[in-house]
Order: C-alpha cells, then structure tokens, then sequence
C-alpha cells in the first residue's frame, strides 16, 4: 500500500509535466489545426528563463571588504550581487533564494511574447500547408532554439536550486496517519504538483467563464461557423499560442529544481508529451491532462524494482507501449472526439 | 534500356558518373592550397554519402509517394547496423552476410512497425514511428545490451567466433572485407599538386547505390508506383476505384525500410561499429530532411540532398574561428571581428544550427526542394529564349 | 430479379428511424433514380449501399453478394463504380494516370506487387486507357494535370475513370450538384451516350428533378425514410403521393 502511494506521489511531478505541455499542444491544434513540434522547446525556454533571472540576481561586483584581510594583511576583495546594494543583504538573499518562484514573473510576458511572435512570424503562414509541412517546419524551429541555448547555456545540465523553505522532504505518510511507512516525498514535488493543478485549473476555468474561451472553445469545435459570425477569430488565436506558450513556459520554470535545465530537455519531453496527447485524444484538453497524469503514474510504476526485475527495461517504453495499445484499441484515443485529424 | 526510357537511362547515367569520378569531383583543390579544406574525397565522407543517398533515396519512397511521413526510419537503419554487425562477429568478416542480413531484418522489422502503425494515417502514423523509434533507442540503450552493446555499442573482437574465417594472426585487427578486399584499403594517385584517394569501400558502396537507385527507377515507373502516388493524392477515390491502399502503403514501407537497412548495413561494413545514437529521432529527422531538402518525390532529388547534408556537416564541422578570421582578414578588423562573431555560431559544433536553419528555410521556401528550385530557374530561362508551350505536360514526367 | 436488390432496410439512430422498411430493385441495364426532398433518408440509404452504414435490419443484394460492412474496394471490385457529387480524381496526377490507375485496378485487384514493371511496357492497358478518353472527348487533354481542368471536365474524367472499370452497376450521388445549367445539361447528355453505347445499368440519387426526369426510367421516390411509390417518370408526375411528400416536403 505504502509503495503505491509512494509511487502515484512520484509519478504526479512528471505527469504534471506531462498534462501542462499536452494541454498547450492540444490547445493549438485544436484552435489552430497545426501540429508544434517546438512546443518542448518553449518548455525548454521557460526552464532557461528561470536560469536566466537566478544569474541575473546573482550578478556581482567585487568589492573590497575592509574588515576582512586575506593572509598577506590585504583587505578581502568579495562579490556582491548588487540585488544586495538594492535591497540589502537579508532581503538580497531571500530574493536569490526564491529565484525559482521569481522567474514566474517574469516568465509569463517572456513565454507570451515568443508564442505570439512565433504564431505571427512563422506558423500563421503554414495554416493552410499540409501537415506534414507543419511538423517538418516546427522541427526545424525546435532544432534552432535548442541550438540556440546551447551555444549561450553550454550542453551541461545547470542546477536550479528551490527556495530553501522547499529543499528536503517530507513524511506523506504520517500525514495519512501511517507512520513509519517511509513514504518520504520532496517538498518541491508537491509544490509543483500543486502549481500545475492551480495552471491546469485556471486555463479550464479561463475556457469555460469567459467569453474568449467560449469564442475559442467553439472555434476548436467548428472553425467555420465562427469564422462566418464575423468575430475575428484569428486574433484570439494568436493569443491562444501565447497562452499555451505561457503554459509550457511556466512548466519548464517550475521543473528546474527537480531536475537541472539542458539543451534537449524540451526535445525529451515534447516526444513524450506527443504520445501523452495521442493517448488523450487529439484535440480533447481533458483528455490530454488525464492521460500526462495517468502515463506519469504508469511511468513511476514501472519504475519499481519488483517490476523491473520481473520486466527489465519495461520504465524506458511503457508510455510508448501505452500508446501503441490505445492507438491500435481505440484509435481516436481515451477522450477523443469524431473527426479531428481522420483525413 | 534495362527497362527504362532514355530520359530515365540518362538519369541513371548520370548517377553512375558522379559516383565513378567522385575521387576526382570532390577533391578539386590541389592538396595543401587554402581550399583544400573544402575538399571531400576522402574515403569515409564518400562512404557516407553514398550510404545515405541509399537511405534518402528508400525514404523518398515512403514519404515522396505515398505521403506517410515516417519519424521513426532510423530505427530500421540501426536494427539493420546491428543484425549486420552480428554477422561479422559470427560468420565472417565477409561483408556480404552482414549486408544480406541487414536487409533482411530491417523488412521484418518495417514490417511489424508498419503493419501496426498504417493503421492510422496523417499525424498519428508520424507520432506512432516516432514512438516506436524511440523505444527501439531506449531499448538498444537498456535493456537489450546483451544484443546491442548499449552504451559501448558493438565492435568485432579478436576473440569472435567468425565461424567461417580462420583465426585471425596474434595482434592482427579484424577488418571487414569483400573476398579479401579490405574496405578500408585504398589507392592513392598524385597527379601535380592533386591526390585522389579510390577507396575499396566506397566503391562497393557505390555499387549499391546504382543498384538501389535503379531499383528505384522501376518502381516509381511501375503500376505500383503509381499506385503509391494515387494514395497520397487521393486516398478515397482509390479506395473506390477497387484499390485496397493498405498493402500498398505497407509495402512501400517495407522497402523504404530495406533501404535503410541495407544502408545501416553498409555503414557496419565500413567502419564495422554499431551504436544506438544510430536509431535517434535526429538521425530520423535528418533523412526527412535530407529527402525534402533535394525534392521528395523526384528520384535524383534525395541522393542530392543527402550529399548536399552530408559534404555540408563534413565542412562546416570543420570550420574553426582561426578559418573564419582568415576569411576576413581582408577587412578592417573592426569588421572582420564583426563576421567572425555573427558566423561562428554556426559552424564547428554549431553545424546542428546550420542543419536547423536549413531546415526551415526549405520548408518555408522550397517545399519541392533543390529540384524544384532549380527547375524553376531553367523554366526562368526557357521562357526567356523562347515561349514554347507544352509546359503542362512536363509536369507529371519531370519528376525526376 | 434485379442487380442491385435492396429488401426491408430499417436503419435508425438513437431515437430517430431514417430508414424504415426500405424496398427498392435496381433491373439490370436501367437508369433508376431514387429522389426524395431533403432528409428523406437519400444519403442514409447510400451509406448502405457503399459499406459505411450497417443497417439494423434488411439486406442489400448487389449480383447476389451483399454489400452491408463490405470495404470500399470490394464494392467496386464485385463491380460498382461510385461518382461523386464532387468529382473525386487524383487532382495531383495526369488525366491518363488517372485513367490508366482504374484500368490498372480492375486488371490487377485490390493489390498486385508489380513494382518492376514499368507502367509504358503495358501497351494493352495503354489502348484501353486511351479508349476511355476517347469516349468521354478528353483525349486533347491526355497529358493536363488533373487539378488544372474544368469542374465539367473533372466530372468527365470521373466518369472515365468508372467505364474503364467496366461497371456493372454506376453509382451516382447528385452527380449535378452545385452545378450551372450548361453544365449539368452536359453531365445528363454524356450519361444518355455513356448509357446508349454501354447499357450501363445507373442508380442515380438525385435532388434535381430535371436530372432524374430527363433520364430515369424508373423511379423511386423516398420520403420520410421509406419508398412510397416506384414507378415509371411518366407516371410520376402525375402522382398525388408524390406531389405531397415530395413537393409538399420541399416547401
């Protein structure tokens, strides 16, 4: 009992991932009809904006620190970050402390802005291309920002820290009063967990109350029909892909303290998000949330020693096995609808 | 002759100049000029471009005819490097079991992932091959060690079996060969300032090449190939025109994936290796691009593209900052210091930069590749020296 | 006995019964038109005929094979050749190939791996294709991307396409649909050639009165998913049943 909760806990921070970038991607194919390949790139993106801000705030000048001396009797030359000379020491740290949560700020107009320049730049003019062409374009863009951050990031992995507060874990356990069953979990997890659940619950509730959603949600379901009500639904879209690029963005923000942002992080994740929006049902937001939630849990299952010593390998290809069975059961995936993409 | 027009003849033609004279077309800088840099007759990059004009030109027929975009063709290359591989630690160091086998496993494997993935069309049958490509890589990385060396990939050893080789002399390493024509012998010429290297296995390679490439010929002017391009022009009608487009497409797939195979093969016989970084989504990627960059759908078009990538990789990998600021050292420096700084992202380690670049630009300006670029510039000039109509009926024969 | 035989055929969805009891016999070497106003159950009763609809009860009979749940390429290779009421061609290819691919089709089957031939060897399937443009007046445009013609030219080589099948049975759903007079009084006079040199037997479901007038022999008229008169067009005209539900049904 205690190994299955530890596990569905393990696959929730992965499942998280895996929902937020499978809801962005379903969100533009659903109101755009194309098919992003770059979208981990953004996700990508998002995580190297939250290593952007923390350098930033650590950024330093050196200056001589006169109550120090180094052993030849010279005083002590030392870096500052100047996010101290603004808000002193204590308050500089907390702010350096907390870079993660910070760059959330300053994500969500950076995420929006490269989503809308990539719509109107490049992807609004492949609309009307076969999709294949769409897929090999937005490959191409993916390859280029990912070799971008390489050139100015380096291939190495770069550790994020979580604020101080989160670092370490907890015992999940005693809180569902069994003690003792070392059902230990990091703190950051859950927060992130918690965050992806608040994004998710947000875009739904921003599709289901407003009138832009309502305007979207009948654009993915009939694009004709409300094109010829004369609302200007190209503009709504434009801003749907900055929105979903925000999603991902923020994701990426979010996933750095669990695992050190690199170059191909995105590529990594968008194959599998592909298959997690395969599995839900190519243009179903639902379904492409439950099935990141679900092949994330699948996934950490998997990852058991009791069943990898039983099914070796098995934690490297259950999602693609996953999806190949529900491709091959229900073709249109769990929660699809007739129609999208049947050609 | 041999089954083909003469315009298809000349194509073939042309084919087997380029790679007869491939010593002498690509090196044409004397040795040790400036330019030599930007000479590529060297015998491993010949091999690779000839093997993967093999691999473009199998591709080509999938995705160029019947439209399926398959992300996942490198799996088939890296299960044929790896059936190939096998061979020459357990047979012999003879190339031709290895590339037999290659072949053969790469259509069983084409076949299963194909049976299972053309049951759906359009972007679920490019994400189902990508999906299946990437578990044959996590596989061959994990669990399938045994088989395929994961990390270390595999490499023949002195301690092999090679049941039909005699053991091999103490110290001596085991090199493939062709009846005992090793492949990586070669014969150098100097003449004047010039060396041309003509290298056993590059011209094995090549021989493949011709022959894939005929193969290819014949089936884009056969029924069949016609078949294949009524489906990715108009699936339903062909349905009710009595077709069943199934076994078709499935059956391009399988060839496309021979092809692969033979060229994962190939590439085994070449430097006899083989590694899982052969079945990575890139390397998939990379053959589309490859195919579109020369023109799907045209037969000369991949064999151009893939060599169009493959020299472009070679040269710009090798491009260093010293190269480039020798190349603007005409300028102020102020100036040069400027190019030096724009241009060195992409080249060296950026080259993937380049490739993605590339990439986009081709889609977005010249979906039909280099060949419809350049049919369009000979339509510029025909036009201009006389308005001959008939225009329209070069279309549909000029894919070539 | 008919060719295309069609007997108590209920199809209904959820609560609604599009198809009751419908009877209908296509005779061999007729015209037969099945009109009917809007929602009639025309469409409903064509998904029954080319496999996509399985209706809950009844049998279709084509040549004594039924066609329920049949694929579509098993429909035309027992020897029914569907028109579209947009004219459905490989717009991407040459009128010839387009031609010669049905030709192809009816030598070779569902699938034939004859991927070493090349398709200039197969002079017979050459003639025959040539034969096909000749009879619909196409052969000056042999060589035109198919994409490049006209929308009565592309209706043309559709139909050229079905004769080099040599069809037992042509399917026409609204051949004239969305179509100009001028247009739609050539789609009728080369179906009246096609149908006095060939004797090709014709089920057309049409909306057009014009269309299924100047053609049929016999027709059926549908209304509210079921046949309620089968007669001769003549007798049609006249018949106050029919003037009801179906001019009464198109107000």
């Amino acid at each position: 009992m205690d190994a299955i909760i530890l596990q569905i806990l393990n696959g929730l921070d992965k499942g998280s991932a895996y929902a937020l970038i499978a809801l962005g991607l379903t969100l533009i194919f659903g109101t755009l009809g194309v098919v992003n390949f770059a979208h981990g790139a953004l996700f990508m993106i998002g995580a190297f904006v939250a290593v952007t801000i923390s350098r930033l705030l650590t950024f330093s000048h050196v200056v001589l620190d006169e109550t120090k001396t180094d052993f030849l009797g010279n005083p002590l030359k030392v870096e500052v970050p100047y996010i101290y000379d603004i808000f002193g020491e204590a308050a500089g740290n907390t702010i350096i402390d907390w870079s993660v949560p910070i760059s959330i700020l300053f994500a969500i107009p950076i995420m929006i802005l490269i989503g809308v320049i990539m719509e109107r730049g490049l992807i609004r003019h492949f609309y009307k291309r076969p999709h294949a062409d769409q897929i090999l374009v937005t490959f191409g863009l993916a390859i280029v920002l990912q070799e971008i951050i390489k050139y100015f990031y380096g291939a190495n992995p770069i550790p994020t820290p979580a604020p101080e507060a989160f670092k370490g874990s907890f015992d999940f356990g005693a809180m569902l009063g069994m003690e003792g069953a070392g059902i230990i979990y990091p703190y950051w997890r859950l927060v992130y967990f918690a965050f992806s659940a608040i994004i998710i619950g947000a875009v739904f509730a921003f599709l289901q109350f407003t009138t832009f959603g309502m305007v979207v949600r009948a654009g993915m379901a009939d694009r004709e029909t409300v094109g010829l009500l004369g609302i200007n639904i190209d503009k709504r879209f434009t801003i749907m892909f900055g929105l979903a690029a925000a999603v991902a963005g923020l994701a990426g923000v979010m996933y750095t303290p669990i695992n050190s942002p690199n170059y191909h992080m995105g590529m990594d994740f968008l194959v599998l998000s592909f298959v997690v929006v395969v599995v839900g049902g190519m243009g179903s937001l639902s379904g492409a949330v439950l099935a990141g939630f679900l092949l994330g849990i699948l996934e950490s299952f998997a990852s058991m020693t009791v069943v990898l010593e039983t099914l070796p390998g098995i934690n490297q290809i259950i999602i693609y096995l996953v999806a190949i069975i529900v491709l091959l059961t229900r073709p249109r995936g769990l929660m699809g609808k007739a129609g999208v993409m049947e050609e | 002759m041999l089954g083909l027009n003469k315009k298809d003849f000349g194509l073939l033609t042309i084919v087997i100049i380029l790679t007869v004279f491939a010593p002498f077309i690509l090196n044409p800088f004397p040795e040790g000029s400036a330019l030599a840099q930007f000479n590529a007759g060297y015998p491993d990059l010949m091999q690779r471009l000839v093997i993967f004009g093999i691999f473009a030109i199998g591709f080509n027929i999938l995705f160029g005819l019947t439209g399926y975009l398959s992300f996942g063709h490198a799996a088939f290359l890296g299960a044929g490097s790896y059936a190939g591989i096998w061979m020459i630690k357990l047979l012999t160091l003879n190339i031709i079991p290895a590339i037999v086998a290659s072949v053969i496993v790469a259509g069983l494997f084409s076949l299963l992932v194909g049976w299972i993935s053309l049951r759906r069309s359009g972007i679920y049958f490019s994400i189902l091959t990508l999906a299946f490509a990437q578990m044959s890589y996590s596989l061959a990385y994990s669990v399938l060690t045994p088989i395929t060396g994961g990390e270390t990939g595999l490499q023949p050893k002195v301690a092999d079996p090679r049941i039909f080789d005699a053991p091999l002399a103490e110290g001596v390493t085991p090199r493939a060969n062709f009846f005992g024509m090793f492949m990586n012998d070669s014969y150098e010429l100097s003449v004047a300032g010039w060396v041309f290297t003509f290298n056993v296995g590059y011209y094995i390679a090549a021989i493949f090449l011709v022959i894939a490439f005929y193969i290819s010929i014949r089936i884009f002017r056969s029924p069949f190939g016609l078949m294949l391009r009524a489906v990715k022009s108009n699936q339903q009608r062909l349905n009710y025109t009595g077709v069943q487009s199934k076994p078709y497409t499935l059956a391009a797939f399988v060839i496309s994936g021979m092809y692969a195979g033979l060229a994962g093969g190939l590439l085994v016989a070449m430097d006899t290796q083989a590694g899982a970084e052969r079945m990575f989504w890139t390397a998939s990627g990379e053959v589309v691009l490859m195919t579109i960059l020369g023109g799907s759908g045209t037969l000369i078009g991949p064999v151009l593209g893939a060599g169009f990538i493959k020299y472009f990789e070679n040269i710009v990998s090798k491009i260093n900052e010293g190269i480039l600021q020798a190349w603007f050292s005409f300028m102020p420096e102020f100036l040069q210091e400027f190019f030096v700084a724009i241009f060195y992202p992409f080249i060296g380690k950026g080259w993937h930069l380049t490739l993605g670049l590339i990439f986009m630009l081709v889609v977005i300006f010249l979906p039909g590749g280099l060949m419809e670029g350049g049919q369009k510039i000979s339509n510029l000039f025909k036009k201009k020296s006389k308005t001959d109509s008939g225009s329209g009926s070069a279309a549909p024969e000029a894919a070539e | 006995m008919g060719i295309l035989e069609v007997k108590g055929v209920n199809k209904s969805f959820g609560g609604l019964q599009a198809l009751s009891d419908v009877n209908l016999n296509v005779e061999e070497g007729t015209v037969h038109a099945i009109i009917g106003p809007n929602g009639a159950g025309k469409s409903t009763l064509l998904n029954c005929f080319i496999g996509k609809l399985i209706p809950d009860s009844g049998t279709v009979l084509f040549d004594n094979h039924s066609l329920l749940g049949k694929q579509p390429h098993e429909i035309n290779q027992l020897g029914v050749s569907r028109v579209f009421q947009t004219p459905e061609i490989f717009s991407d290819l040459s009128v010839f190939e387009n031609v010669i691919i049905a030709c192809f089709a009816k030598r070779d089957g569902a699938f034939e791996l004859n991927a070493l031939v090349s398709v200039a060897s197969q002079t017979d399937m050459h003639e025959k294709a040539e034969q096909m443009l000749i009879d619909v007046n196409m052969i000056d445009k042999r060589d035109e991307i198919a994409s490049s013609l006209s929308r009565g030219d592309k209706r043309r080589l559709e139909m050229a396409m079905c004769l080099a099948q040599d069809p037992k049975l042509l399917l026409l759903d609204e051949p004239t649909a969305g179509m100009a007079r001028a247009d739609t009084n050539n789609t009728i006079d080369l179906l009246k050639e096609i149908q006095a040199a060939r004797g090709i037997t014709m089920a057309i479901i049409e909306h057009d009165m014009h269309v299924v007038f100047s053609l049929a022999e016999k027709i059926s008229v549908l209304a509210q998913g079921t046949v309620i008169v089968e007669d001769a067009p003549e007798n049609i005209k006249g018949n106050p049943k029919v003037q009801e539900a179906y001019l009464g049904g198109a107000q």
